[in-house]
């Protein structure tokens, strides 16, 4: 009856064989057992209840509210000066320039606005010009330019991208630069005078330069290279239709900065995210001296009104800011802070009491009931 | 080459297409065409025997494969979208860049397709260049070919060891008796080596055969896929037709064992030879998640739409409000401007592309990916590996693990399944007395004590100290001593081995004689009437009616030598006139001792001189036989002979005989030898053997006696088919026996079946010569037909298996696999519904139930068995109701007993009929499991069909033999047990194991884990998509619905692709929510995946709102930090993109349970990835990308304060709730999950204390062990004996503080079922 059974173990092991396991392993399909065949592998294993999660809030909590607070100061310190120029009142001095304003105008429309600084602004003031309701990031107007072009290459010069469409040529020649971006460039001036009590107007220097991005200024936007007379480089393009100078005259008054890198253009070419935004236009340099940047006071703000808003019901603002290592006035983030971090706070005191409940009721182990 | 008109050629397709496609295929030998054209050769229509299983070819790959991938919609809805890009008036940022996704997923599946089908393709080659040898005309000599070179007609030659290259009619083999041994392992998986012979009365056994003699017209059926049916017949031209069936045939795949060579004729080549037409890839099934998870899909696509559609009706009224054109409106091209409404329906398209991604593009291919790893670790699972079969477990559908995690019904098959499908004889009752074999029964019940003192629940004890075999008396066998089974043992031991000695010992399986019985017999040798003695016929009719093959127990196979020996013997008359003389001359009796040899009380000497045989040989073989001494002799015949046996009963029934010197020694198709206790060995001549079915239950073998040259017919089969067939009592002649035999061996056979045992029946018939001829023609006429063979082979088998006289009945026990009961049990506690389905008896498989703890003592069984629908309704209806107002009571809600329902054959197939199957189905869902007995293959699957359609639940099937395939194709999972009964139920299976209690970590750990990992990840997915789209949406509130995107085109593809694809997957492959132990320990944990699991709508729409939320507070803080700024577009995405980043992996970072050293370099790493490879591009891309041009944002961003200040205080406010959520869930209401996870931090030792407590504390009663005494056999004289002190034995080792009280409680209850049940 057994010889089936004894047989077949005579075959496999024969007792006291020296290859008995050895050789049969090593063929055998028997899987390996190592950790992570098995499943294995050492692991920590957190688990979120109230007990472990107390300190996480505690922690975030202590976090939030002094960065909370740090940044609700700093944003408080930084002073801001805002004032619309659009002129959509009639009693505004630019309205006959708002009403009047349009990208054909080959003369430039002058207002001026007076205003008044009640807080003198120390450090570095940047002068910026608001647009709102401009859809700068509209998703055709965002693709309407040419990358290559404004990096100088020769061919996009000649023959710039169909992305361009329709602001690509003019006629049979190429515009540079081309797009509806550049097109739409910003182009009012403004100046600013301090208008001293004794009543005379200093006007207020404006600098121009280091309002782009660096890498911007030097490796994104290139004029065309092998001419050093950029209207020779810009030969065989037209200037865009809104335009009323060529790309090479944009800054009549420094040479470097005309072309694509000029930095009005290059500030303007890198759109804004939202339909209300800020772009950088001057920078006023700190004095030296004891005596602020911008001393309380009255000003004027004398506008060469180009740029028409009220097609699309925009409006045009000049904002007067310092900044801060968190850039601009903006509250909100300390608030935020300030905000979460109390929540947290309170959370772990509520989850401490919630813990300290369960903890006395059931004990560490009695809490654990299988429920069918 | 000779040019042949279209014409023709079409002509000549068509007729071969006719040829093919004919129900008949009349085929002749090639040999007289060798070496003529195509158009000449007479079986130039049939497929030649190269095979190409490749999908592809090289030139064709990329359209097929394209076309391949592109029946699956999503990749066609990518696509779609991809094309879309292309459309100018959408406006896309770059539509080449849009391909890119697309194309990568495209090409990763097409890699994996080509790689697959070059693998196919190299064995294909392989296969095709494999040499055999075809008889070649010109050279009068079998030449080495390739198997390519095979065609129908062909006659080839195979030699022993090696595979059949296609399908042959055998018509030749080197064994005299013309049979070939084959295997069929490549096949079937069954080990076993099967007969095949060569086809009658056609070639002469001629030393050489010769092929070009053979003019025969070979007429066969078309090719068709049933491995197990053939039918052809050879027409030789006098027209005379002989028949040829499976038995003739060898199927390609097969390997020739013990058969020096063999000349086949080619029926059928290549693919359609019948194991090509089996080979079907691997099954596809879709899992229920996969099914939910695309109606989300569906969701999220009309949540894409809704939001497109938000986006286009918004930009018309962005556009409406416009007083005049603003500068920024860019006209179109020709300088005009599309009007609102137009642009409005264009946006739609914009959005849509701009929006995809909200359909997760590779969530397809990661979910591929997890399935993948996730079969690997099942199948690399050590504790799923059977050590003794050396065997994995098998994954063969490869999308349904997560399946496994949520089943709720199973359906198990008993014999194989449940049991161990190894037989072993028992007891017998012959001529209506009983011989218990008590010897036996206590050694069983020695090694069980062995066993039952190992019975602590979760205990991981080492190896049990071998006492048990010390302590067995009849353990005097040195051999046994000397080889203890320590190799087989070990690996078992490393698992939850809880006392299998006895299964594997090789005690286990001898049969001890019974000392009566072995009486009996020597009292019948001695006497004189040997020939026709009950108790000789009784033995020589295991011995005889059976279909097992006889070979030697070597592994190599090689071919048995025995018959040189013996040659003589097959002179029929020598035999008779020797064994007339020698009647009566051998007898013997006993010493004290079981298994002491017989001695021969008397030796006629002259009989020996007289023998042919070698007399000091036969001394000594004979000896061997008696005394079970192994191997000692050379020439050794018994103990070196091995029998395989397609049923284990048949194979235990001979080993049974065996042990009473009933030796089986050779089987061929027209002999049998088998050797007596008195040493002579009497070949019978077999006339015809009635093979086994299922609707007859019984097989017979016809054989000629070699002494009394009768006509004897041995049937054995199941009671009910032997015992209507009976005539008068057997064997009138014994003295004063007026019992009625019939009636006491059905007594016995009743109290076989309710200890659990297999009976049989056995008896006998003598046909006279004149019956037998005019039999034997019809039998033939059957033969040889073609059409209805099955049906007229039933038929002529019923003609003669009648009047038969009973000669006795066996119980042949099939013992339970270890750690049945537990799993069970376990499987039960993870509130999975068990339903056994058995042909067996009702007895048997109640006793079954108990032993396995399908059934408790303390349940309420009802028993449904009723002979006519009209009381079938009526029962049905009364237990219904009865049932229900049990449920109802409110004194019953704690103590109910679970309900068990036990159903027979007759009246399941009445329940199943379309007006009762939905009370039935309400009666079985509150039964806690299910029993019916005696059920057909197709009723099984009926029967889980039902429950599955009408419960819509998940189910699952696992059987191990062929009657089981049609349930296992029926379930949502079908398992296959590789056992004892061949491997078909493994080929239809989903998943194949080798043991039942493999299901258990199968279900509760693997299954488990794969549905919470596929689950949490696919949400994941979902949640990650509309999270980091939502960002895109919310800014179109910005920027006029313009469909402007703030991200870097190529960096929003990263993002997907790159830097957040790496830890879902990785979620998906490792996370473990909870350690395997804790699982297999608490199987209650298995509930929480079951139903709609941790997938279902609820948590599908809470992720979508978590995404929802998240996305606004990831949009709208830096929106309010940044706003009136001089931020631009794509400065302002930068930060977004990076809050994008950390909030969905410290997402991720709270969903994951188990942080190994995996996941923090993933997690690690696709920070770290997403840094580098942005800031790597941004300091590039100069003016790579328009318009994004992301050249040193993020760089001037990382200077910035700000930008850190934003990302901190976002991903805190985006993950408060989600975080906040979690800790109030588990603090306050904790799910059995989070408290499994909270022991899982124990250390093991407390863990193992904690769940043994909780489980005695929570209801001994389950935790009970029960044995197979607990119902005791109320007749028989034995079960005392059999298990003496079982239950205290096994009650006292055990924890039972609740378990007596619960048990005397129940007591009544358990009483009280025999007042349900229904006759």
């Amino acid at each position: 009856m057994a010889s089936s059974y004894n047989a077949k173990e005579e075959d496999g092991h024969v007792p006291g064989s020296a290859g008995h396991g050895g050789a049969a392993e090593a063929k055998s399909k028997k899987p390996d057992n190592t950790a992570f065949k098995q499943q294995r592998l050492p692991a920590w294993q957190p688990i979120l209840t109230a007990g472990t999660v107390l300190p996480a809030f505690f922690v975030i909590g202590l976090i939030f509210i002094p960065i909370g607070i740090g940044l609700f100061v700093t944003s408080n310190n930084i002073k801001e000066f805002e004032i619309d120029y659009t002129g959509v009142n009639s009693d505004s001095p630019c309205y006959s320039c708002a009403t009047n304003a349009s990208w054909n105008n080959t003369t430039p429309c002058l207002c001026s606005l007076n205003f008044t600084l009640s807080q003198p602004f120390e450090s570095n003031v940047y002068m910026y010009y608001g647009l709102s309701n401009f859809y700068q990031n509209h998703r055709r107007y965002v693709k309407s330019r040419d990358d290559s072009q404004l990096y100088g290459d020769p061919n996009a010069l000649k023959s710039p991208s169909k992305e361009c469409e329709p602001y690509r040529m003019s006629g049979a020649q190429p515009i540079a630069p081309c797009g509806a971006i550049a097109n739409s460039l910003f182009n009012d001036t403004l100046e600013l005078y301090h208008i001293e009590p004794n009543g005379t107007r200093n006007l207020i220097p404006l600098v121009k330069k280091g309002i782009a991005w660096w890498t911007d200024k030097h490796v994104k936007f290139r004029n065309p290279e092998g001419n050093d007379n950029l209207t020779v480089a810009f030969q065989g393009t037209t200037k865009p239709v809104n335009w009323r100078n060529p790309v090479y005259e944009l800054d009549p008054s420094d040479p470097e900065n005309n072309g694509f890198i000029n930095e009005d253009f290059i500030v303007w070419m890198r759109t804004a995210a939202l339909p209300t935004f800020r772009k950088l236009y001057r920078i006023i340099q700190k004095k030296s001296g004891p005596t602020p940047t911008l001393p309380s006071g009255n000003y004027v703000l004398n506008i060469a009104y180009n740029y028409p808003v009220t097609s699309f019901d925009g409006r045009k603002r000049m904002i007067l800011s310092t900044i801060s290592w968190m850039g601009g006035k903006n509250p909100f983030l300390g608030i935020a802070y300030i905000t979460v971090g109390s929540i947290c706070f309170f959370l772990g005191g509520g989850f401490k009491q919630a813990a300290l409940n369960i903890w006395s009721v059931h004990g560490i182990l009695g809490g654990v009931e299988l429920s069918d | 080459m000779t040019w042949r008109s279209p014409l023709a050629v079409v002509r000549d397709a068509l007729r071969g297409q006719r040829a093919r496609e004919k129900d008949l295929r009349n085929l002749v030998s090639n040999l007289p065409y060798e070496g003529l054209e195509k158009a000449k050769q007479p079986n130039r229509y049939f497929l030649g025997n190269a095979i190409k299983t490749t999908k592809y070819t090289l030139l064709l790959f990329i359209p097929m494969n394209l076309f391949e991938q592109f029946h699956r919609l999503a990749n066609l809805y990518f696509v779609g979208l991809a094309i879309l890009n292309f459309v100018p008036v959408v406006n896309a940022f770059q539509p080449e860049v849009a391909l890119i996704p697309i194309c990568v997923i495209l090409s990763l599946t097409a890699l994996k397709d080509a790689w697959e089908d070059f693998r196919r393709y190299k064995s294909d080659r392989k296969l095709n260049n494999t040499p055999c040898f075809i008889y070649s005309r010109r050279e009068k000599e079998f030449m080495e070919r390739r198997w390519k070179d095979l065609r129908v007609g062909d006659f080839v030659k195979i030699v022993c060891n090696e595979i059949v290259p296609a399908d042959l009619l055998l018509l030749h083999t080197a064994d005299p008796n013309g049979v070939c041994l084959i295997e069929t392992a490549n096949l079937d998986g069954e080990t076993n080596l099967k007969q095949r012979r060569v086809v009658p009365g056609l070639c002469i056994s001629d030393p050489e055969f010769e092929p070009e003699s053979f003019n025969g017209l070979v007429v066969c059926e078309r090719p068709n896929i049933n491995l197990n049916h053939f039918k052809c017949y050879v027409e030789k031209p006098d027209k005379e037709k002989v028949g040829a069936g499976l038995e003739s045939l060898l199927l390609r795949g097969c390997t020739v064992r013990n058969t020096d060579h063999a000349v086949g004729f080619v029926v059928y080549a290549g693919h359609e030879t019948k194991s090509m037409l089996n080979n079907n890839g691997p099954r596809y099934k879709r899992s229920k998640l996969e099914r939910k998870l695309n109606t989300d899909v569906i969701f999220c696509v009309i949540l894409l739409l809704v939001m497109c559609l938000i986006g286009a009706v918004g930009h018309f009224l962005w556009l409406q409000a416009l007083a005049t054109v603003p500068p920024y409106l860019v006209p179109q091209s020709t300088g005009h401007l599309d009007s609102p409404a137009l642009s409005g329906f264009y946006m739609f398209f914009t959005m849509i592309i701009l929006l995809q991604i909200l359909i997760p593009i590779s969530l397809y291919v990661s979910i591929e990916l997890v399935k993948i790893v996730q079969i690997y670790l099942i199948t690399n699972d050590v504790d799923l590996y059977d050590e003794e079969t050396d065997s994995r477990m098998q994954c063969k559908a490869l999308n349904i693990t997560e399946d496994l995690g949520q089943i709720e019904y199973i359906f198990s098959d008993k014999t194989g399944t449940l049991t161990e499908n190894k037989m072993v004889f028992r007891r017998c009752s012959i001529m209506g007395t009983e011989y218990p074999h008590k010897e036996n029964a206590i050694r069983l019940t020695v090694l069980d004590e062995a066993e039952s003192e190992e019975e602590v629940i979760f205990n991981q004890r080492p190896q049990p100290s071998r006492t048990g075999w010390s302590l067995d008396p009849e353990d005097t066998n040195p051999k046994d001593k000397a080889q203890p089974p320590f190799s087989r043992h070990k690996g078992r031991v490393l698992g939850n081995a809880q006392g299998d000695v006895a299964f594997s010992s090789p005690l286990e399986t001898e049969v001890i004689p019974d000392r009566k019985l072995l009486q009996q017999i020597s009292r019948a040798e001695c006497s004189g009437r040997r020939l026709t003695d009950p108790y000789l016929d009784f033995f020589l009719a295991l011995a005889i009616c059976n279909t097992v093959v006889v070979s030697m127990a070597t592994a190599s196979r090689q071919r048995k030598s025995w018959l040189p020996h013996h040659g003589r013997t097959n002179n029929p008359l020598d035999t008779l006139s020797s064994l007339v003389k020698s009647a009566g001359s051998f007898c013997h009796i006993f010493t004290s001792g079981q298994r002491k040899p017989m001695q021969k009380c008397s030796l006629s000497e002259d009989y020996f001189q007289e023998e042919d045989i070698n007399p000091p040989l036969k001394m000594e073989t004979n000896e061997n036989t008696n005394d079970k001494k192994k191997t000692r002799s050379p020439s050794a015949t018994s103990d070196n002979l091995s029998y395989e046996a397609e049923s284990p009963d048949e194979a235990a029934l001979v080993y049974a005989a065996n042990a009473y010197d009933f030796i089986l020694l050779a089987r061929t198709p027209d002999s049998v030898t088998v050797r007596l206790p008195s040493g002579e060995d009497l070949v019978f001549e077999v006339l015809d053997t009635l093979a086994f079915d299922s609707n007859r239950k019984r097989m017979s073998v016809l054989v000629r006696h070699p002494i009394t040259r009768e006509c004897v017919l041995y049937t054995k089969g199941a009671d009910v088919a032997i015992m209507e067939l009976l005539s008068t009592p057997y064997a009138e002649h014994l003295s004063g026996s007026q019992k009625n035999i019939a009636a006491d061996t059905q007594h016995h056979l009743d109290c076989y079946a309710k200890e659990g045992l297999r009976t049989l029946c056995i008896t006998k018939k003598v046909v006279s010569d004149k019956v037998y001829d005019s039999w034997s023609l019809n039998r033939q006429r059957a033969q040889a037909a073609i059409e209805n063979r099955e049906e007229l082979l039933m038929e002529t088998a019923m003609q003669l298996e009648t009047n038969l006289s009973l000669l006795g009945a066996t119980g042949i026990e099939d013992r339970l696999q270890e750690n049945v009961p537990d799993t069970i049990v376990a499987l039960r506690e993870a509130g999975i519904q068990v339903w056994v389905l058995t042909g067996d008896k009702p007895e048997t498989a109640v006793n079954i139930s108990y032993a396995c703890r399908l059934l408790e003592e303390e349940d309420l069984v009802i028993n449904m068995s009723c002979k006519n629908k009209l009381i079938c309704t009526s029962i049905l209806d009364s237990t219904l109701e009865e049932v229900r107002r049990y449920g109802e009571d409110p004194r019953n809600v704690d103590t109910t007993p679970d309900i068990s329902l036990v159903i027979d054959g007759r009246t399941l197939a009445m329940v199943l009929s379309s007006d009762l199957q939905d009370r039935f189905v309400d009666l079985a869902k509150r039964c806690r499991s299910v029993l019916c007995c005696r059920v057909t293959p197709l009723q099984k699957s009926s029967v889980v069909k039902l429950v599955r359609e009408k419960l819509k639940v998940m189910t699952l099937a696992v059987g191990d033999g062929a009657n089981d395939v049609n349930m296992i194709q029926a379930a949502d999972i079908g398992i296959g047990i590789s056992g004892q009964e061949g491997m078909q139920a493994v080929m239809a299976s989903d998943f194949a194991i080798s043991r039942f209690k493999h299901l258990k970590k199968l279900l509760l750990v693997h299954g488990h884990w794969s549905h919470t990992r596929l689950a949490n990840m696919i949400i994941y997915f979902f949640y990650k998509n509309v999270a980091y789209v939502n960002l895109l949406f919310w800014y179109q509130f910005y920027c006029g619905f313009s469909g402007t995107a703030m991200i870097d085109y190529w960096l929003m593809i990263f993002f997907n692709l790159f830097f957040t694809s790496v830890p879902p997957v990785m979620f998906g492959i490792m996370d473990k929510d909870i350690s395997a132990e804790m699982l297999m320990g608490v199987p209650e944990l298995y509930r929480t995946g079951q139903g709609t699991g941790d997938y279902n709508r609820k948590t599908f729409w809470i992720s979508i709102l978590d995404a929802f939320y998240q996305s606004l507070v990831c949009f709208f803080i830096p929106y309010l930090a940044y706003q009136d700024s001089d931020i631009d577009v794509f400065t302002f995405g930068t930060p977004l993109n990076t809050i994008s980043l950390f909030t969905i992996l410290l997402h991720l970072s709270i969903e994951i349970k188990t942080w190994t050293l995996v996941h923090w370099v993933v997690m690690l790493g696709s920070v770290a990835a997403y840094f580098i490879v942005t800031l790597a591009y941004s300091a590039i891309c100069i003016t790579c990308n328009p318009p994004s041009n992301p050249y040193w944002i993020l760089q001037s961003q990382m200077a910035d304060p700000m930008f850190y200040l934003v990302c901190i205080i976002t991903t805190v406010v985006a993950l408060l709730p989600r975080y906040v959520f979690h800790v109030l869930r588990n603090s306050i209401a904790p799910s059995p999950l989070t408290q499994a996870r909270h022991l899982d931090r124990l250390d093991p030792s407390s863990r193992d204390q904690w769940i043994k407590e909780w489980r005695s504390f929570r209801g001994g009663g389950h935790v009970k062990r029960s044995r197979l005494s607990t119902p005791p056999s109320p007749t028989l004289e034995t079960p005392v004996d059999i298990y003496p002190q079982s239950p205290t034995a096994s009650d006292i080792t055990e924890d039972d503080f609740t378990l007596n009280v619960i048990t005397n409680y129940q007591r009544p209850v358990h009483t009280r079922n025999k007042d349900v049940v229904a006759s």
